[in-house]
């Protein structure tokens, strides 16, 4: 676990607080920009500090008198920062497509729009507040190493045949998000079976071969490329494509179906630099997205194609308030748990 | 002559008016029913996909190892996102008590009967629309009610409805641009026929009253009839005046004729001086008599003949010589000389050519009267400019100058004249026979040797 209560070590550290106020956990926190800025920017994500650093210097490039706080939590952390605790925040990014349209859903956000919104394709907004900006999928990421000699399964079904007829390389090297603590593991678990039944019988198989249960894509794919894990399941593919080796990973996008999330913003209704924030959702729209490998921008519909041949892209929309439900939610990790932890 | 008409109001403008404020109503209504109607139809699709999403989560209740689960399935919500982008609320009770969802949706309608309840309600500050339904379960022989409600914002109903009317008020507008086309066209067209009916009886001739024989609309029906029974009176009238000025001319010179004859017939019977007086006074008093009756039947037939003008072309060259020539018996009596000049061109005027020459008939007679013995009276036809002048002048007095602007009214003569037989009509006949005929008269002096000159002119055709 990486979490830290980043606050009061900032204030040690004679640093910025970032959120005054704040009773969540944060993960890592970063300023960008002159201290005595006009404007101030403050952005709350569950993206990795590293990959948006370098976009928020081009942000800032022509904006000498503006400064972005950055602040990464967890997405579930968000939820309730923005939900409970009405968080004063400029802009809210997340990978759970599903939590952040049900902020917008239940009216924490506030309308955008602009030209470059307006050219997005319909998929990728919704209602004009919550607005997609790149299309990541969900990948198997398996380590070269330890398949050495063994055929490198290309969708689900191969992946239990592999698992079943080997089972010395897999005992106890499997790995996957522990939905009850990953947002984003969580939304890939529901699209999966809400797709199909062989997740249901993918998920009982690691079991039986005692999954080890992440929080963050990071770890698993640190945990692949040191051998550690033989397979990693439903890791983010963006990560996996910047973070992993190539000579020590390998990135499966899934023959059957691949879940392709969509990473999106909105302004929440706190927010006291909504211009400001806007204008940074169209630097996120427009921005080319070819320089974090594995994240396609929303602009290429048709990414992947070549790849995987059946991607399911997350809709977002009320359909995706469905597995939030406390009821369903309850019954769906408790019938996970059954599977997974046997 | 023309008089000025009294005009009120414009039977077209009036129709075009009514029609279109006509179009205008039914095109408004039009928008208001059409907009009612699609707003109460958009209503309904959002209360049946609610309804329909109701019924989803009440079938996925069950009674699952003795207790009941409701297991939302997924297409009940994304169904509702497939026809618009609004705000999704739910909550889920059961007997009564919260189960899910969210707690403080507003309380659905009251249940009346074991269909869904529908209600408009507002809940974090937007109006949403709630749709109700109760399932009756069995938990263990226990009644147990499972109470769903699936409600949702209405921007989509209104951005459609937005839509629509803007749709709709374009229908209505080009509806409005189309019957305002057709009522112009139709009032236009409804106007046809009198319009057709006035330039058909402008254009006949002065004296054209027959009764009009193209057809008519029914409308116009009495009308028409009116104006043909005006003109068949106005005929009538007219043909009996023209009677009575023939039958009134016969009547009064005949038995003067006859008077005078008599008279002179006595004249040579009577010996006694004062006799012979007294019955040359008479024969004086019947000359004036009926020179008087001449003239005022002239001066009758002149102004019937003047207000209803037939002109034809008319050689004014040979009208004059005709009338010296008829007067010059009568200047041989007195020993006058006429004399005539008269240029070698033909000039040409449209006119009456009995009006024209009973007007130089008149002018000449006047001078013959007023020429003193052995003179002569020189009758000129010349043109000038566009006109053609004949101009009679004597050797007489000439006309007494005080006189000389109120002479051609009627029954006015001149202060000298008293030793002459006259009415004072003639030079007003020839005065109103120029005036009809767009010319004019002018009298003047001779200046060197003294006489008057009374000109008329007629422009050429």
């Amino acid at each position: 676990m990486r979490k830290f209560v980043f606050s009061l070590v900032l204030i040690l550290l004679g640093g910025l607080a970032p959120l005054p106020g704040q009773t969540f956990e944060i993960e890592d926190h970063i300023s960008v920009g002159p201290g005595n800025a006009r404007q101030v920017l403050r952005v709350i994500s569950n993206g990795d500090a590293v990959f948006f650093e370098p976009t928020i210097r081009e942000f800032l490039a022509d904006r000498p008198d503006v400064r972005v706080e950055y602040t990464v939590a967890s997405s579930a952390e968000l939820m309730t920062a923005m939900g409970d605790e009405g968080l004063e925040v400029d802009l809210a990014i997340s990978s759970a497509t599903d939590l952040q349209t049900k902020l917008v859903n239940d009216g924490y956000s506030l309308g955008y729009s602009s030209e470059i919104t307006q050219r997005m394709p319909e998929w990728a907004r919704w209602r004009n507040h919550l607005f997609a900006f790149t299309q990541e999928p969900a990948a198997i990421v398996l380590s070269r190493r330890a398949l050495v000699g063994l055929p490198v399964p290309q969708s689900r079904q191969e992946l239990i045949a592999l698992m079943r007829d080997h089972p010395d390389r897999f005992e106890g090297k499997v790995g996957t998000y522990d939905l009850r603590t990953s947002g984003l593991g969580y939304l890939f678990a529901t699209q999966d079976a809400r797709t199909s039944e062989t997740y249901w019988r993918l998920s009982e198989v690691m079991g039986s071969f005692g999954v080890r249960l992440y929080c963050c894509s990071s770890q698993m794919i640190d945990d692949v490329s040191s051998g550690d894990l033989t397979v990693a399941y439903n890791v983010l593919g963006s990560y996996a494509r910047a973070k992993g080796n190539p000579k020590d990973v390998i990135v499966i996008l899934p023959q059957d179906y691949t879940i392709i999330m969509l990473r999106t913003a909105f302004i929440p209704k706190t927010s006291k630099a909504p211009t400001l924030a806007g204008s940074f959702i169209d630097h996120l729209i427009s921005r080319g997205w070819e320089a974090a490998p594995g994240a396609v921008s929303v602009a290429e519909e048709n990414a992947w194609t070549q790849e995987a041949q059946a991607l399911r892209r997350i809709r977002m929309g009320p359909g995706l308030l469905v597995y939030l439900d406390a009821l369903k939610k309850a019954a769906f990790l408790k019938e996970w748990s059954s599977a997974v932890l046997q | 002559m023309s008089h000025p008409i009294l005009l009120r109001g414009s039977i077209q403008r009036r129709l075009i008016v009514q029609l279109l404020s006509g179009a205008a109503l039914l095109a408004g209504l039009m928008f208001f029913v059409v907009q009612n109607y699609a707003r109460d139809l958009a209503g309904q699709s959002q209360d049946e996909i609610l309804a329909a999403s109701v019924t989803a989560i009440l079938d996925s209740a069950s009674v699952r190892d003795g207790d009941l689960t409701v297991d939302i399935p997924y297409f009940s919500f994304s169904m509702l996102g497939n026809i618009s982008e609004d705000r999704v609320f739910y909550a889920i009770t059961r007997n009564g008590s919260f189960l899910t969802g969210y707690p403080d949706l507003p309380k659905p309608a009251a249940a009346t009967s074991t269909g869904p309840r529908f209600r408009t309600a507002t809940y974090d500050g937007e109006s949403i629309r709630l749709v109700t339904a109760t399932r009756r379960m069995s938990v263990g022989n226990q009644p147990d009610f499972i109470e769903v409600t699936v409600a949702q914002t209405r921007y989509g109903l209104r951005r459609q409805l937005a839509g629509i009317s803007r749709t709709v008020a374009g229908f209505g507008l080009g509806f409005f641009a189309l019957a305002a086309v057709f009522g112009i066209f139709a009032a236009q067209s409804a106007i046809q026929p009198l319009r057709q009916l006035a330039g058909s009886v402008s254009r006949r001739g002065l004296s054209d009253l027959r009764p009009v024989s193209a057809p008519v609309p029914a409308e116009m029906e009495s009308l028409v009839g009116a104006l043909n029974g005006f003109m068949s009176r106005l005929k009538t009238s007219l043909s009996r005046s023209e009677d009575l000025i023939a039958e009134a001319a016969h009547r009064v010179r005949t038995p003067l004729t006859t008077v005078r004859t008599q008279a002179e017939i006595t004249l040579r019977r009577v010996d006694k001086p004062e006799n012979r007086q007294a019955v040359r006074e008479m024969i004086r008093a019947i000359d004036e008599s009926s020179r008087a009756a001449g003239q005022l039947l002239d001066h009758a037939m002149v102004s019937f003949r003047s207000d209803h003008l037939e002109t034809e072309e008319v050689e004014l060259g040979r009208l004059t010589r005709d009338a010296v020539a008829r007067l010059v018996p009568m200047a041989d009596l007195r020993d006058i000389d006429m004399d005539l000049t008269i240029p070698e061109e033909a000039l040409q005027v449209r006119g009456d050519p009995i009006l024209m020459q009973s007007a130089l008939l008149n002018l000449m007679d006047n001078a013959i009267k007023y020429s003193p013995p052995d003179s002569r009276v020189h009758v000129a036809l010349r043109r000038v400019g566009t006109s053609a002048e004949v101009s009679v002048r004597d050797e007489g007095a000439g006309f007494p100058k005080a006189d000389m602007g109120r002479l051609t009214r009627r029954f006015v003569r001149g202060g000298n004249t008293d030793t002459v037989v006259g009415s004072g009509l003639g030079l007003t006949i020839a005065h109103e026979v120029a005036r009809a005929h767009g010319g004019q008269l002018f009298l003047t002096n001779h200046s060197e040797e003294g006489g008057a000159c009374a000109s008329l002119s007629f422009p050429l055709s």
